[in-house]
């Protein structure tokens, strides 16, 4: 594992950003700020929606920052960031590998490399001569390729090699990778970090963007935290990494958890349970038991499989383990017989799967509800008794039973399915997936009453979240979903804890492997740490 | 709903000035005063008991037609299969009514009739719904397969059962059967425009006021979020289809039992495709579809009244016109700024 220094013409370059991005009137970067120093790792770390990508895509050149505002500098050369294009980072020695990849797929990989700067003989576009630099660059580096495969062809792994090693084929000093590990396998990831730090040794600048904070201690010199669209902590620059104050800084510490309800009692009967249920591909042997009047979260990143947990429990994906909505086994049962047994779902997308968006908020709040409508002729009168019921329940504004769903503002169409979902009759259970998602402050007050409200009247309630405050502030007990496993457990006191945040902080990221309610040492390194360069 | 009621009222009418807008300038390309032109054909329709028994005739098989077309619409299906579902039933509702003894009485007959007619287009929308809804084959692409596939079946068992003595037209269907005609001026108006309108009313009804018509339509808005509340989506498509197809197959009352009183080869012809132009001009809700199927009658129609002076394929193009400017009023619609958000 010793790194040898094999091409050094290359100067390494640095890099310092304070850029912002406004998608709409929304901010998705607000003065983010970013100093990479030559010839390191640097990681860019944060949540989901923090910002990350919009960032790395505004140093590459793929998304171009607020006009007027902001400033980059590349190797010390301030550059026009209204004219700072792809092609001119790509000139400035910028390569990017872009989360979802870039490469046209039904192209091979010396095709894809070449693209828009075919090297040609006359017409013909000669391919051999690049052909034999990629495969001698990629084993140089300890990334082989095949020029030649069929880049649709490739494991996603084999196909952002092959997207690495063109764009040092095409000379990047600094080289951007966008969460290239999410689509590895843990003995590819070891590898991709190996040659990381290789090429940092060489002297090439490297700023990866990643979530798994083993992944950042392994390989980063420098951190830089995201939170929210702007940088919250930089750390590094020649002092060791801290694993727990990074996590400290991804989620944050700005709100005291809530005060939840009492927890039920241990003779609680239990209302879900959920034993070893698997979606192939993104959910793994996963059981819960959630009681009578008991709240418990699973926190995670995003898709780590939150969305497949929610889906399975509603029968609405394919899956294998035992699903129990109150004594009933509902594994072999349809949608609408899981939520006759009492169970209520709050998708995690109102768009797409809440609700219908061109029908009234009437018709939304009695959709597919036989109790309110009645077996086969709808009664409007009970829809319309329904709606201003449910209205004055969860304070859905406009107050207007007649309002299209569209129109409402996103913490309003919320309010309309949490209001739904939860008036069924006979509540068993409720799962609710990123239940205040995009959601206003006013409206998640509300629907957090409303969930504590099913839970004291008698039903298990699951919430799955990205919003670890909101976890801490609702739930009894927390579960921590990682790559489709539940990896760890907090409640009780641990729960109370100072550290609760960090240690599911941790869990989260892999950044520790999960012990239920047991603190966590923070600086549990993980044991393939390659050597660093001096 | 009053909102979205008045923009899809809206996008009718534009679609409508915008054709008569296109048809005069038409009509000023081949020479003739669209001013005439349109005056002519309202004023004879109007005035000729028999062209506006016409009108009403055409009207039935594409209000029925159209009606097909505008259920698989609200439930997300694009069913341009009616033109091979008006065939099957056709051929299945002249069948049954020539096979029935001669003193069936119509109590009997007209019923068997009408379940035959729709149980014959019943069964081709049904067979495109499961194919959508078990193996995911998209509807457009097999009801254009079994339109051609019933078509050359049609011919086929004609040529080899039904035709009689070198004609193209096969045994008539029993006295009981017939469906009395409207008497007027020898037109062939037939009663089943009854059946036409009470068919409008009741898909009105289902369609706004059951829980089926709720469901259907929420497939056909959000199937994501139909799954998610419980609602079936394959056998919502599947059940939808079977009912449009059966209406499409009803439209043979009109041909069948109302006119010719016997199989015969290209009865009905187009009013499927036609039909889809209704139920878009309509914007798929019932009542639009009993209007619309009344203005493509009388554009169709009214082509051939004023015959001799606008050339026949000026007022065929009318109808192409229509189709247009009801697709782009569509879009005009959704450009429209949202209230509220």
């Amino acid at each position: 594992m010793t790194s040898k220094v094999v091409d050094t013409a290359v100067p390494a370059l640095a890099i310092e950003a304070a850029v912002s991005k406004h998608y709409g009137p929304n901010a998705s970067l607000a003065d983010a700020k970013i100093i990479v120093r030559p010839g390191t790792v640097h990681a860019l770390v944060g949540e989901n929606g923090a910002g990350k990508s919009t960032l790395v895509k505004i140093l590459a050149g793929v998304v171009r920052a607020d006009a007027g505002a902001g400033t980059l500098v590349v190797d010390g050369k301030p550059v026009e960031l209204a004219t700072w294009d792809r092609r001119a980072a790509r000139a400035a020695g910028i390569g990017i590998v872009q989360q979802h990849g870039s490469s046209a797929g039904t192209l091979s990989v010396v095709e894809n490399a070449v693209l828009g700067t075919e090297p040609a003989r006359g017409p013909l576009v000669v391919l051999g001569e690049t052909a034999t630099k990629l495969r001698e660059l990629g084993d140089r580096i300890g990334l082989p390729v095949d020029p030649f495969a069929r880049t649709e062809d490739l494991p996603l792994g084999a196909a952002q090699r092959a997207e690495i090693v063109a764009a040092l084929y095409h000379g990047a000093s600094i080289l951007i990778l966008d969460e290239p590990t999410a689509v590895l396998a843990p003995v590819e990831v070891t590898g991709l970090l190996e040659t990381l730090r290789r090429l940092a040794s060489e002297g090439k600048t490297i700023i990866i963007v990643t979530h798994k904070l083993d992944e950042v201690h392994t390989v980063a010199d420098d951190v830089t935290v995201l939170r929210a669209g702007a940088t919250v902590a930089t750390m590094g620059n020649g002092e060791p990494l801290e694993v727990a104050a990074i996590a400290r800084a991804m989620v944050g510490e700005d709100l005291p958890p809530g005060t939840p309800l009492e927890p039920p009692p241990a003779s609680a009967p239990s209302m879900l349970v959920v034993t070893a249920l698997t979606v192939p591909g993104a959910l793994a042997d996963v059981s819960v038991t959630v009681r009578r009047g008991e709240l418990v979260g699973v926190a995670g990143v995003d898709g780590n499989g939150q969305r497949e947990l929610a889906l399975a429990i509603a029968g609405l994906v394919k899956s294998s383990g035992a699903v129990r909505i109150g004594d009933r086994d509902v594994a072999r049962d349809s949608p609408a017989r899981r939520l006759a047994a009492g169970l209520a779902h709050v998708p995690e997308d109102r768009l797409h799967g809440g609700l219908v968006l061109d029908a009234t908020v009437a018709e939304n709040l009695a959709l597919n509800r036989r109790d309110v409508t009645g077996r086969w002729q709808i009664n409007r009168a009970a829809v319309r008794v329904n709606a201003v019921k449910r209205i004055a329940e969860l304070d859905i504004r406009p107050a207007d039973s007649d309002a299209i769903a569209r129109q409402l503002s996103g913490g309003n169409q919320q309010k309309v399915v949490v209001a739904r979902e939860l008036s069924r009759p006979n509540l068993r259970a409720v799962v609710a997936s990123q239940p205040t998602r995009g959601v206003d402050l006013g409206a998640v007050s509300k629907i957090h009453a409303r969930l504590r409200g099913a839970a004291k009247s008698g039903a298990g309630v699951l919430v799955i979240s990205a919003d670890l405050d909101e976890l801490l502030a609702l739930c009894h007990r927390i579960v921590v979903l990682l790559r489709g496993k539940l990896v760890g457990e907090v409640g009780g006191e641990a729960l109370r804890g100072a550290n609760a945040r960090e240690q599911i902080g941790l869990m989260m990221t892999g950044g520790v492997p999960g012990t239920a309610g047991t603190s966590v040492p923070a600086e549990s390194a993980p044991a393939t740490a390659p050597e660093r360069a001096p | 709903m009053t909102s979205n009621t008045r923009r899809e009222v809206q996008a009718a009418m534009i679609a409508l000035l915008v054709s008569v807008a296109i048809g005069s300038l038409l009509a000023l390309g081949v020479g003739v005063s669209p001013g005439k032109m349109w005056w002519e054909m309202l004023e004879r329709t109007a005035s000729d008991p028999y062209l506006f028994g016409q009108v009403l005739y055409k009207a039935t098989g594409l209000a029925l037609c159209g009606l097909a077309v505008a259920l698989a619409l609200d439930a997300g299906l694009f069913n341009i299969g009616a033109e091979g579902q008006i065939t099957a039933g056709v051929l299945v509702c002249a069948t049954v009514g020539a096979a029935l003894p001669d003193a069936t009485p119509a109590i009997l007959a007209i019923p068997l009739c009408l379940a035959a007619a729709a149980a014959g287009g019943g069964a081709v929308g049904g067979l495109i719904g499961v194919l959508r809804a078990k193996r995911g084959a998209h509807e457009v692409i097999t009801s254009i397969m079994l339109n051609a596939i019933i078509a050359g079946v049609a011919l086929w068992v004609g040529n080899a059962v039904l035709f009689r003595g070198g004609t193209t037209r096969g045994d008539a269907i029993v006295a009981g059967a017939e469906l009395p005609e409207l008497g007027l001026g020898g037109s062939s108006a037939n009663t089943s425009l009854v059946l036409a309108a009470l068919a409008v009313i009741a898909l009105a009804w289902v369609r706004s006021r059951t829980t089926w018509g709720h469901a259907w339509r929420a497939v056909g808005r959000d199937p994501a979020a139909a799954r998610s509340v419980g609602i079936s989506v394959a056998r919502v498509q599947t059940l939808v289809m079977t009912a449009s197809g059966a209406l499409a197959g009803l439209a043979a009352a009109n041909f069948v039992m109302g006119h010719k009183h016997a199989f015969e080869e290209g009865l009905g012809r187009n009013t499927g495709f036609l039909g889809i132009s209704v139920a878009l001009l309509g914007r798929s809700h019932p009542f639009g579809v009993a209007i619309a199927a009344l203005v493509i009658g009388f554009l169709s129609q009214g082509g051939l009244a004023v015959g001799d002076f606008v050339p026949k394929e000026l007022t065929e193009m009318l109808q192409g016109v229509v189709v247009l400017a009801v697709a782009g009023a569509s879009v005009w619609i959704k450009r429209q700024p949202e209230p509220g958000r």
